[in-house]
């Protein structure tokens, strides 16, 4: 197990290291000038050359790699003489746009799309599985019919596309809740709840279509396997057979899923949060490409790269502990 | 004790794609999806010839549809649809609906198709290579799925489409999106080569001295035909979709040339005054998703019944 982890702990870095490569080739390959962007309108060569020397564009693009790979890990220091700015663990660089750390800036957003994420996540699990199962024991009935009609068409849905339908119907319309403003959990739990209630509603709606599909066949698959007719032949009441032997099996493919849903969303559903205006990482990172802000760009792509491939591990681990029949 | 049997009905020997045609005109659900997904495609194909029958080209301006007093609101009820406009038109610059959806729908759907291709060919490809050969060209292409597939995908889509300002805006939007949509198809097509490469008409063909060229082609393609057919179809919603997100965040093709994603993303600042406005664009994108994948669940149903289990 502890072997396991490890290699798996060694390939994570691996798929990171890859991402941050691609990623940073991506940006240096493609034509963008990062040191005429910060250095404005009226810029001077000789202004413009000392950026560059200052931002270390002017070294081979393999050893500015290095240093940004490197930097995540130690800390740099950025620039030399009196600009020479240091950059602690874990350094991503600095924003072009505002000079602050694009650490700091991140991990100012990440409470926001986090909360987005996981309260969405809970409201799209309990209302997809919960239909998924029940679509799947009533199979083909007419419960299990307009239960997948709607997942279906919901399915379909953009999520901007709902989250219009929910201002229009439940803000402008109804005036049943607050046009959301994000309210920090440890200030006020319950205005943070119900300014987040509506873009929680916009995402799940979503997915939780697709789960209620996904848990309903992979539902309907374990309920005709040869062990349920087991536990039902030695006589276990209905409930037991469903909840203990049924769902056990039936929700492992739905936890690959959710992993990396989860993970993607984590660091920021860009849609979602610039509709309803919400300050998370997708509007930073939204931000970012308007302004050419690389650095903030990168760091957002390594953030949600890092959640994808850790969350992938989370669930590779809760496996041996869901599914008997996997150890490793 | 002289019984006239019936004769038995000779097996009729319907091959498998038989069967199918014949369960999916069965059924009611892929008759109407199939007849929108027409709608929508000969809509795609025929996008010139339908907007000079409209008589308004996507990019025309016509000041008289809309009321200048208004702040640009068009003429008329639900979004000025008359004769004139058969769908109304757009508020402020008048530009007709009906042309401009027609349009939408092509770029839409051909990015959409393109960028579908890509990826069941390379997926394809990809899949059964690793699959067949096995060994270190498994190991090679199998990382390369799980690194492919633990990119951000929206986010790095979104970040090269608004790094790369000056290019063809339709291929580098097809060739971005069917970029990361490899893996998956890859991976269904691996299990099932996995399963197939040790049949024995499989080893038959090997025996008889065929090259693996000619076993991929001949007995392992045919194999994987059905799951492929039915992934694509379920595949296709999706990449419409992607394709309208980004167009949405402004990272897609360029105004004027419109699309269904675009144009949500310009109706929503009117979605208070000129509800139709949102509602057309946003009505073609719902009808097209749910009837593909309306039609490539019924396509998994029948051709690959395992999957549809799994």
């Amino acid at each position: 197990m502890i072997l396991y982890i490890g290699r798996r702990l060694l390939g994570v870095t691996g798929v990171l290291i890859a991402i941050a490569a691609v990623t940073f080739t991506i940006f240096y390959v493609l034509p963008s000038d990062p040191a005429a962007a910060a250095c404005g309108k009226s810029c001077s060569v000789e202004r413009l050359a000392a950026i560059r020397t200052h931002m270390g564009l002017d070294e081979p693009v393999w050893k500015q790699f290095w240093e940004f790979a490197s930097g995540i890990f130690t800390g740099r220091t950025m620039g030399s003489g009196q600009y020479a700015l240091h950059c602690d663990f874990p350094c991503l660089g600095y924003s072009y746009e505002n000079s602050e750390s694009v650490w700091g800036l991140l991990m100012d957003r990440l409470p926001v799309s986090a909360s987005l994420a996981l309260g969405a996540a809970v409201l799209w699990l309990v209302l997809g599985l919960s239909a998924g199962v029940t679509a799947a024991l009533r199979k083909d009935t007419l419960t299990d019919k307009v239960l997948m009609v709607g997942a279906v068409a919901a399915a379909s849905l953009p999520v901007y596309f709902t989250s219009m339908m929910l201002i229009y119907g439940l803000i402008r319309t109804a005036g049943l809740l607050p046009y959301p403003q994000y309210v920090p959990f440890g200030s006020d739990p319950v205005h943070w709840a119900s300014n987040l209630l509506l873009p929680w509603l916009a995402l799940a709606v979503l997915y939780a279509a697709m789960y209620a599909r996904q848990s309903r066949s992979s539902m309907i698959e374990t309920m005709a396997e040869p062990y349920i007719r087991t536990a039902r032949a030695k006589g276990l009441p209905r409930r037991t057979v469903v909840v203990k032997h049924g769902l056990r099996a039936g929700m492992t493919p739905i936890l690959t899923i959710f992993g990396m849903d989860l993970g993607g969303l984590l660091a920021g559903a860009v849609i979602t949060e610039s509709i309803f205006g919400l300050p998370g990482i997708g509007r930073l990172f939204y931000g970012a490409l308007s302004s050419g802000d690389q650095p903030v760009i990168l760091g957002v792509t390594l953030l949600a790269a890092a959640f994808i491939v850790v969350a992938n591990l989370a669930v590779d681990l809760l496996y041996a502990v869901v599914d008997p029949r996997v150890r490793y | 004790m002289t019984t006239t049997l019936a004769p038995a009905a000779a097996p009729t020997g319907r091959g498998p794609w038989q069967l199918a045609r014949a369960e999916l005109r069965r059924r009611t659900s892929v008759k109407i999806s199939l007849a929108v997904v027409a709608l929508f495609l000969v809509m795609a194909a025929a996008a010139p010839l339908l907007s000079r029958l409209g008589g308004w080209s996507p990019e025309e301006f016509d000041k008289t549809a809309v009321d200048p007093y208004l702040g640009g609101q068009p003429l008329g009820t639900l979004g000025g649809i008359s004769a004139d406009h058969w769908l109304g038109v757009e508020p402020v610059t008048g530009r007709d609906l009906f042309a401009r959806v027609v349009h939408g729908a092509q770029v839409s759907l051909l990015i959409a198709f393109a960028a579908t291709a890509i990826v069941v060919v390379a997926g394809t490809a990809a899949g059964i290579a690793a699959g067949y050969f096995g060994g270190r060209t498994d190991a090679v292409l199998s990382r390369l799925m799980d690194l492919t597939m633990s990119f951000p995908s929206l986010i790095f889509m979104i970040a090269m489409m608004s790094v790369a300002k000056d290019v063809n805006r339709i291929a580098l939007m097809t060739a971005v999106i069917g970029l990361f949509g490899w893996p998956g198809i890859a991976r269904v097509v691996r299990g099932q080569t996995l399963s197939l490469k040790h049949r024995e008409y499989v080893d038959a063909a090997r025996v008889n001295g065929s090259g693996s060229w000619r076993i991929l082609t001949r007995d392992i393609l045919p194999g994987v035909a059905g799951p492929v057919i039915a992934y694509t179809t379920l595949i296709i919603p999706g990449m419409i979709a992607t394709e309208a997100a980004l167009s949405y965040l402004g990272v897609g093709v360029r105004p004027p040339t419109p699309s269904w994603g675009q144009m949500i993303a310009e109706s929503v600042a009117f979605y208070d005054t000129d509800p139709m406005y949102f509602v057309i664009p946003s009505a073609c994108l719902f009808l097209t998703v749910l009837a593909f994948t309306l039609l490539g669940d019924a396509l998994r149903d029948i051709l690959d019944p395992r999957g549809s289990r799994s």
